[in-house]
């Protein structure tokens, strides 16, 4: 809800309240702050993607190798996505419902690739994979092809929203607790059941946030995925590595339509998630830690 | 040139060519189906003494066992192939790679300007987070949305969106340029992205903590004779460091590794605004696989330590919080 002017959230409370003329010169200074380091930089996006026009905009949008990086984007997050979401949930499901020796040294564990550069996500892959990795003379051999190819993309997607879903669920999980799953158990339902009919309604919300929070990640990772493309235009560019190609090419329109289509994604992802957080606030509680 | 027709040529002749990953597969195999005979995966009944506790739900095993199996394919595997690599070079082939010059010169680059954009984000972190919990005003929805931004548009995006408006012929970089500062293809613009990228990870742990900070507190530091401001310095600031340093620290590890929205605005000339995530890919394209492996592994215990950091600082955030 909107209120008409400012006011401080403590009411109530005289001693907590900000004369008038500080409220405004914080909130002026914190808006001015997002206004230049986050709001204009979304909006240059598609002002700079438009200023030649609707015509240019979409001329840029339906150019062969931008379709084909679209596809491949959506191949790789279509890959990456459903497997994270599979591990999110057993590993929430292992970590959870169960007490284990070393379950918090897992958690870190799976939180590891949040906290290694993007390069070095997709240079593990090469040293595995390339050609003067491990397994690259195998490969050569076998005529295989990971890394410079799809599958090398879809790896280094992976790890790179490994954590996603895990860390939405793990927390709620852990506040909702199991007597709910062990009155089912006992009453003689089979895990499928408890999962499909207790678990899985408990954490729907939580459940869509972290996929979308992994899709948007992984539709928008470029570190990772720029070490291990080989940017072979048409084959393995993805939509950022096609941004980058055609900003360093000075073709700012078409960067910047390929660019603002991602931005459309952080939007409807942001949107649902202030939506579910609105709505069901009370069903994600569990989660905000550090993003 | 290709990378891979280049690469060709210096592989090992074919007759050296062999599985390697068969011997691998059959230990980790072997290790499982031992472990499961002894129960080491298995819920066993009694918790005293026990690696597991006796549970009534199902799935134990079967969820436990494809987590790890995933977590050690996709993480472990390729992590500790890294570590393996650089174990290869040896200390001093190690040493080598890292001295140089303009390795030595990134690093300080990137420290450098992952601790200004840190420390302008703890700043104006604090001032967001306290708008937004202890004000009301128009808008608040959108702003707190807003400062999500950051989490969830692409690095590249932001990259080429801050590059175009920091540029000399930029809406605000022809206003700084006026006044002498140039922002873009410097190391002030690697900065300006690793703020817009860190911002979030400060606003977001502070605000809860702000959010239950007990009201009372304040009341009798006022009570008491103290004015806003020094209740705001001794009473308000000292239960919020915990979080600022965590967010500070969560920021400054970001910034440390981030590559997407920093290669665009920096310039990247060497000694000068070159990060270590570019190094390590330049080194990579020049095939000097040896100091990508050394640059990588300095980078990798580099995070680690900070981890480590972020969770002892966790940790105390948690403590304080309960003692409030």
């Amino acid at each position: 809800m909107l209120a008409k002017s400012t006011a401080s959230a403590y009411g109530g409370r005289p001693a907590l309240q900000d004369p008038a003329w500080l409220r405004w010169t914080l909130i002026g200074t914190a808006l001015a702050f997002l206004a230049l380091f986050v709001a204009l930089p979304l909006l240059t996006v598609f002002i700079e993607a438009l200023h030649r026009g609707f015509g240019a905009y979409f001329a840029a949008l339906v150019e062969p190798d931008a379709l084909s990086a679209m596809w491949l984007t959506l191949l790789v997050a279509g890959i990456a996505v459903p497997l994270n979401l599979v591990f999110g949930i057993l590993s929430a499901w292992a970590i959870t419902k169960f007490e284990f020796l070393g379950k918090s040294f897992l958690i870190t564990l799976i939180d590891l690739p949040f906290s290694v550069s993007p390069v070095i996500s997709g240079m593990v892959y090469v040293l595995l994979f390339g050609l003067h990795g491990w397994f690259g003379p195998w490969l050569r051999a076998h005529d295989l092809q990971i890394v410079f190819a799809v599958p090398g993309l879809v790896l280094a997607t992976i790890f790179v929203t490994f954590p996603f879903v895990a860390r939405e669920l793990i927390p709620l999980m852990q506040s909702q607790g199991i007597e709910e799953e062990e009155a089912a158990a006992s009453l003689g339902a089979t895990g499928w059941q408890i999962f499909w009919r207790i678990t899985l309604p408990n954490i729907r919300w939580a459940l869509l946030y972290g996929v979308l929070l992994c899709n948007a990640r992984a539709m928008g990772e470029f570190g990772a995925v720029s070490v291990v493309s080989g940017h072979v235009r048409g084959l393995t560019n993805t939509m950022p590595l096609h941004v980058e190609i055609l900003y360093n090419e000075y073709n700012f329109v078409a960067a910047f339509a390929v660019a603002s289509l991602l931005a459309l994604l952080a939007l409807v992802t942001l949107a649902v998630k202030s939506v579910v957080e609105w709505r069901w606030g009370e069903d994600i509680s569990g989660r905000r830690d550090q993003g | 040139m290709e990378p891979q027709e280049a690469s060709i040529c210096l592989a090992p002749p074919l007759s050296a060519v062999k599985p390697p990953w068969y011997a691998f597969v059959l230990g980790l195999a072997k290790v499982v189906s031992l472990s499961h005979e002894r129960g080491l995966f298995r819920a066993t009944r009694g918790s005293r003494g026990m690696l597991v506790r006796y549970s009534i739900l199902p799935g134990f095993g079967l969820t436990l066992g494809i987590s790890m199996a995933w977590l050690g394919l996709i993480v472990l595997v390729p992590l500790a192939a890294l570590a393996i690599h650089a174990g290869g070079l040896g200390w001093s082939g190690f040493w080598a790679e890292v001295s140089t010059p303009r390795v030595l010169s990134a690093f300080r680059v990137s420290c450098t300007t992952a601790l200004a954009a840190a420390l302008i984000n703890v700043v104006f972190g604090l001032l967001v987070a306290w708008v937004l919990v202890r004000y009301r005003f128009p808008g608040q929805r959108l702003v707190d949305a807003l400062v999500d931004l950051p989490f969830a548009l692409p690095t590249a995006v932001a990259g080429i969106a801050l590059t175009s408006l920091y540029a000399t012929n930029g809406w605000i970089g022809s206003i700084l340029a006026e006044w002498g500062v140039k922002v873009a293809f410097t190391p002030l613009g690697i900065v300006v992205a690793l703020t817009f990228i860190g911002l979030p990870f400060v606003v977001r742990t502070v605000e809860p903590v702000l959010q239950d900070l007990a009201p009372e507190e304040e009341e009798v530091a006022m009570s008491l004779g103290a004015s806003r401001w020094q209740t705001f310095i001794r009473v308000i600031l000292p239960a919020l460091t915990p979080a600022l340093l965590t967010g500070f620290a969560l920021a400054f590890a970001r910034g440390l590794g981030e590559y997407g929205s920093v290669i665009f605005i920096a310039g990247n000339m060497p000694g000068i605004s070159e990060i270590v995530p570019l190094l390590i890919i330049i080194k990579l394209e020049q095939f000097s696989y040896q100091g990508a492996t050394a640059i990588g592994t300095l980078m990798l215990v580099l995070s680690f330590i900070l981890l480590l950091v972020i969770n002892l600082l966790q940790a105390w955030m948690r403590g304080r919080h309960h003692v409030s």
